[in-house]
């Protein structure tokens, strides 16, 4: 019986959908089957991060609406085994997902997949809602940033109370905090929020420490999930997530300021 | 009354001009039939959006001569039905003069033209082959051709009902072109197009530029990844020939 897991944040821009691919793609790739759902009707970009857009036939939304079946609808992943994509419409907008619909499809692919990863929208409005209200676990995607942190604050209140686990009084979905972005030189300088000062204020066990990274667009742009840039320091970061998330004792890396050599500087070298 | 007789009618409290309609004409080739009213309500319930409330002229040529109908029954029962008769035509002198009494004018002469459909709303389905969701117009006598010159962004779906579509800009990633008829698009093809919805195998896609994200003809389909390098980004038409996709460069 598959885990639903949504990556969610209420922000947008933090990093939801790279961190969607990295995960889908680092569950894949230690032997589990995994499918990646966009749920941003719309404004699809899954499909584009997991460089599968030139594949594109069905989409969510027509399985919702019964017009393909969820085979149909699903792309293999070319690089991973195991791994697969379920995109959304462009064209529709996320009135278009029903509960009942969405339902449907958990159900069905709860049966074929070990982990199935719902790419949440931003907001708090109905794709959010359809992204988190299946959710066993939810990662919550957190740039250390005021707003970002407010925000966060805000969709775990959405879990503890709008979730299927909580309408149902079951045991609640289990929380992880994701911290992307995260800059040390700059939290160093008292620029940017530190990672104590996040956990602070939300209170959630700490899954994983995303670097910025120049890496990441270069994975978007490519269409290849970050994590397959094992050279790349949030590459590995987002690798170390994934073994802490399957309960693997992992030391968070890349959180202090590294001292770059004389040579690393002339080089103009970033991780 | 002084002031000119010269005064503009533009300047007054109202505008007087011609105009001219495309309208519905229903011939009443049997009125006394009991099937009728049955029969009529069959075809409106085929496109009921279509016919709600739609204005009517009734062709009263080939009705015999001593027989008057009585035309305020005919409109009240061809109200129940959702149409509004607004007016006749042919049919002789008595005919009419009976249709005036009823607030029936005699139409001018008017000549046959084209009644579209409205075009399907948005759910349309990419490769199934099924027909569009709203049913099909009555019997246009010719082809309609939809034309659109701006850019067709992400997101956006047009829908050429019963015809052609012409794009004469781009069309972006993210945004579907669907026709019962040819896809024209005079410049770069990213999003996706499909042709012959309502099953005319011999419909086309023609591009200046193929960079689809998918294109289908009749249900046939071929996504971007299976598009040619050597074609790519090329002017293409796309058609069916026995049964396969082909892809040709001008």
């Amino acid at each position: 019986m598959g885990q639903i897991i949504v990556m969610t944040s209420g922000k947008g821009g933090v990093g939801k959908t790279t961190s969607s691919a990295a995960f889908a793609t680092g569950f894949a790739l230690r032997g589990h089957k995994t499918v990646v759902i966009d749920f941003d009707v719309g404004l699809r970009n899954l499909d584009l991060i997991m460089g599968c857009e030139r594949r594109v036939v069905f989409d969510f939304i027509n399985v919702i609406n019964g017009e393909a079946k969820l085979n149909q609808a699903l792309i293999k992943d070319k690089r991973v085994d195991n791994l697969y994509i379920l995109p959304t419409s462009q064209t529709r907008d996320k009135d278009a997902l029903t509960k009942e619909g969405v339902e449907a499809v958990m159900e069905e692919l709860r049966k074929e997949f070990e982990f199935i990863v719902c790419d949440s929208p931003a907001g708090i409005e109905k794709g959010a809602l359809m992204a988190l209200y299946f959710a066993d676990q939810a990662v919550i995607v957190t740039n250390p940033e005021v707003s970002s942190v407010r925000d966060s604050d805000r969709v775990l209140g959405m879990l503890a109370a709008r979730s299927r686990r909580a309408e149902l009084g079951l045991e609640p979905v289990t929380e992880h905090l994701l911290l992307t972005r995260y800059d040390p030189n700059r939290v160093e300088r008292g620029e940017m929020l530190n990672v104590e000062d996040v956990l602070e204020i939300l209170a959630i066990p700490l899954l994983g420490i995303i670097p910025e990274s120049q890496a990441v667009l270069r994975a978007s742009n490519i269409g290849q999930p970050v994590i397959l840039d094992d050279g790349s320091s949030a590459g590995q970061a987002y690798s170390d997530a994934v073994g802490r998330f399957l309960g693997e004792q992992i030391e968070h890396r890349f959180t202090k300021p590294q001292k770059r050599g004389l040579f690393a500087r002339l080089l103009g070298r970033t991780a | 009354m002084t002031g000119s007789d010269n005064v503009s009618e533009r300047d007054g409290p109202f505008q007087l001009r011609g105009g001219s309609f495309t309208m519905m004409v229903l011939k009443l080739v049997d009125p006394a039939s009991d099937g009728f009213f049955a029969r009529l309500g069959d075809k409106v319930r085929q496109a009921p959006n279509f016919f709600r409330n739609a204005p009517l002229v009734l062709d009263l040529d080939g009705l015999p001569g001593n027989e008057l109908l009585d035309f305020a029954d005919l409109k009240s029962r061809l109200r129940e039905c959702g149409f509004l008769a607004i007016g006749v035509q042919g049919g002789g002198h008595r005919h009419q003069e009976a249709a005036l009494r009823a607030g029936l004018p005699a139409m001018p002469a008017g000549r046959a033209a084209r009644v579209d459909a409205p075009p399907a709303p948005a759910a349309a389905r990419p490769a199934a082959a099924a027909p569009p969701p709203e049913a099909p117009p009555p019997e246009p006598p010719q082809r309609s051709t939809l034309i659109v010159s701006e850019p067709v962004r992400s997101g956006r779906q047009i829908y050429a009902a019963g015809g052609d579509l012409v794009v004469t800009a781009m069309v972006s990633a993210g945004a579907e072109l669907l026709a019962d008829g040819n896809i024209h698009v005079y410049g770069a093809l990213r999003g996706r197009a499909l042709a012959g919805l309502s099953g005319d195998t011999g419909s086309r896609i023609f591009c200046l530029s193929l960079e689809a994200e998918m294109v289908s003809i009749g249900g046939l389909y071929r996504v971007n990844e299976d598009i040619p390098k050597a074609i790519y980004k090329k002017p293409v038409q796309v058609y069916l020939k026995e049964g396969y996709l082909c892809l040709d460069p001008f």
